[in-house]
């Protein structure tokens, strides 16, 4: 009752400092919300690439129903393999002709010695569209006789894989490096605050308040700050999300689960580094 | 009520500020710590308060040992320890109820008794009247009239005062010595730190303990007051 009572008079009696102490959390959360938004929207756009990566048999034109079964439950049983379709020659032909249109006069005259081999498309699960995945799956495939080759587009697939390489350290060095500026600075904000009062806790240390009765208040006044600042940090990153979505191009929204993981981050920020920062101050008498 | 046995205190690049000191206030006494600048008074009161420890002897405190009480236990030290600063040290932007409310609500105070507390205690230091004002609003005197309140809030079996009377001009420091006495004659034990010895002359019942570079030299209980 007390800390809330105090740490609402804090806010009360130093409006300009603890408000410029949120400013500081939310500046520092919204930079953090910024990256977050851009990270999430790479990650979406190259997901939806990976989501593509597949490994397409070819058969040879004379190869047994029974040979084909062979193969197609072999691949189906591997552990990364989602699903597997067999494609006649004929759909190949008839997909051909519906997504190549303007050889469709072409196509339909080799209705009688239609070239395109017979197939087996491999789907794989999420987390398995690797190189060494398909790699292997093509690996198992081409060991049949009967089997043509195993197309993945190995230098994509490369490239693909390299980008999320570089996705992921990019995100980890520049995640953490945004989240411990923002610490830094969410710390420094609240060893201001801190530091406004150090009077105070000088005169509770010295007329014999406990050390957690005079912890509570700042904790809660740093968690608060934290949460003001998160708060204020989604409001502009969303903000920021719609201006780009609205004049420059179509981008999603973080997950709930991200803003409410911002927000925790915020409070638990701000309760620590007022922690750390009185600290010092319980110490000096 | 407070034995230094022995005490000597050490810093690192100060060396002793205080060497074997021995020395014993009992209970309802009031005595004068004096000495120069440097003499080690102010250490002296920093280790009854247990702001600090000694390097070597035992400070004994109300029944409290600086050998044995620990950090979190401090407070209870405090408690029964009142301070007072020559510079007031009160919280600015507060009035004198909201300095005094302050000590007694940060030490568990039931909260019905809060206000009512703080009134008496003002009453009790003569500024019932003030009250309301604030630190900046009032005179030296009165903030340290304020600071004595404070430091009786938990009631204290003693009082301890650094130079209390050192900002202030000579009619304010005769009202507060006064009120130190009235305070002294329910029963409080007072411990003040001085180094006007125009001051302590002014009460010659009053027992005298001089520090002169760290070590005890003169203890009025033993010997006369010195010249």
């Amino acid at each position: 009752m007390y800390a809330m009572r105090e740490a609402a008079a804090a806010f009360r009696r130093a409006p300009l400092l603890t408000g410029l102490s949120a400013a500081m959390v939310g500046l520092a959360l919204y930079v953090v919300g910024l990256f977050g938004l851009a990270a999430y929207n790479l990650e979406l756009a190259l997901s939806a690439i990976e989501e593509r990566v597949e490994v397409v048999v070819y058969l040879r034109d004379d190869a047994r129903q029974s040979e084909i079964d062979l193969v197609l439950t072999e691949l189906a049983e591997m552990p990364e393999v989602r699903s597997v379709r067999f494609v006649s020659k004929r759909e190949a032909l008839e997909r051909a002709r519906v997504e190549l249109d303007e050889f469709g006069e072409i196509f339909s005259s080799l209705e009688e010695g239609n070239p395109l081999p017979q197939s087996l498309e491999v789907e794989l699960r999420p987390g398995a569209r690797t190189p060494d995945v398909v790699r292997a799956v093509s690996e198992v495939a081409t060991a049949y006789p009967f089997v043509e080759d195993a197309r993945y587009g190995r230098e994509w697939v490369d490239k693909l894989f390299a980008l999320r390489r570089i996705g992921a350290a990019t995100t980890a060095v520049l995640g953490s490096a945004f989240a411990l500026v923002a610490a830094l600075i969410i710390g420094t904000a609240l060893r201001i605050a801190v530091f406004a009062r150090r009077e105070e806790i000088y005169v509770m240390r010295l007329v014999g308040a406990k050390k957690g009765f005079i912890r509570r208040p700042f904790l809660l006044e740093g968690a608060t700050a934290g949460l003001l600042g998160g708060l204020a940090a989604w409001a502009a990153t969303y903000a920021t999300y719609e201006g780009v979505y609205e004049l420059l191009f179509e981008v999603a929204w973080i997950p709930p689960s991200w803003v409410a993981l911002g927000l925790g981050a915020g409070v638990l920020f701000g309760a620590m580094a007022s922690a750390l920062a009185i600290r010092r101050h319980l110490g000096e008498i | 009520m407070i034995k230094l046995t022995r005490v000597s205190k050490q810093y690192p690049k100060r060396g002793y500020a205080l060497r074997d000191v021995s020395l014993h206030l009992k209970k309802g006494e009031f005595a004068f710590l004096t000495g120069h600048s440097g003499s080690g008074k102010s250490t002296t009161m920093r280790l009854v308060h247990m702001d600090d420890r000694p390097t070597e002897g035992e400070v004994r405190v109300t029944g409290y040992s600086s050998q044995r009480v620990g950090e979190r236990d401090i407070w209870k030290v405090r408690r029964r320890v009142g301070f007072v600063f020559q510079d007031f040290r009160l919280l600015p932007g507060r009035t004198a109820f909201e300095n005094v409310a302050f000590v007694l609500e940060v030490t568990d105070t039931p909260s019905k008794q809060v206000a009512p507390k703080a009134q008496r205690l003002l009453a009790q230091v003569g500024l019932s009247t003030m009250a309301g004002a604030y630190v900046h609003e009032l005179s030296g005197g009165e903030q340290q009239r304020v600071a004595i309140a404070r430091a009786l809030a938990n009631d204290p079996f003693v009082l301890l005062a650094d130079e209390p009377t050192g900002n202030l001009d000579d009619r304010a420091t005769r009202g507060v010595m006064e009120l130190f006495w009235d305070i002294n004659a329910k029963g409080m034990a007072v411990l003040m730190a001085t180094h006007d010895l125009e001051l302590v002359r002014r009460y010659p019942h009053a027992r005298v303990f001089e520090l002169d570079h760290g070590s005890l030299v003169y203890d009025s209980e033993v010997a006369g007051l010195p010249g």
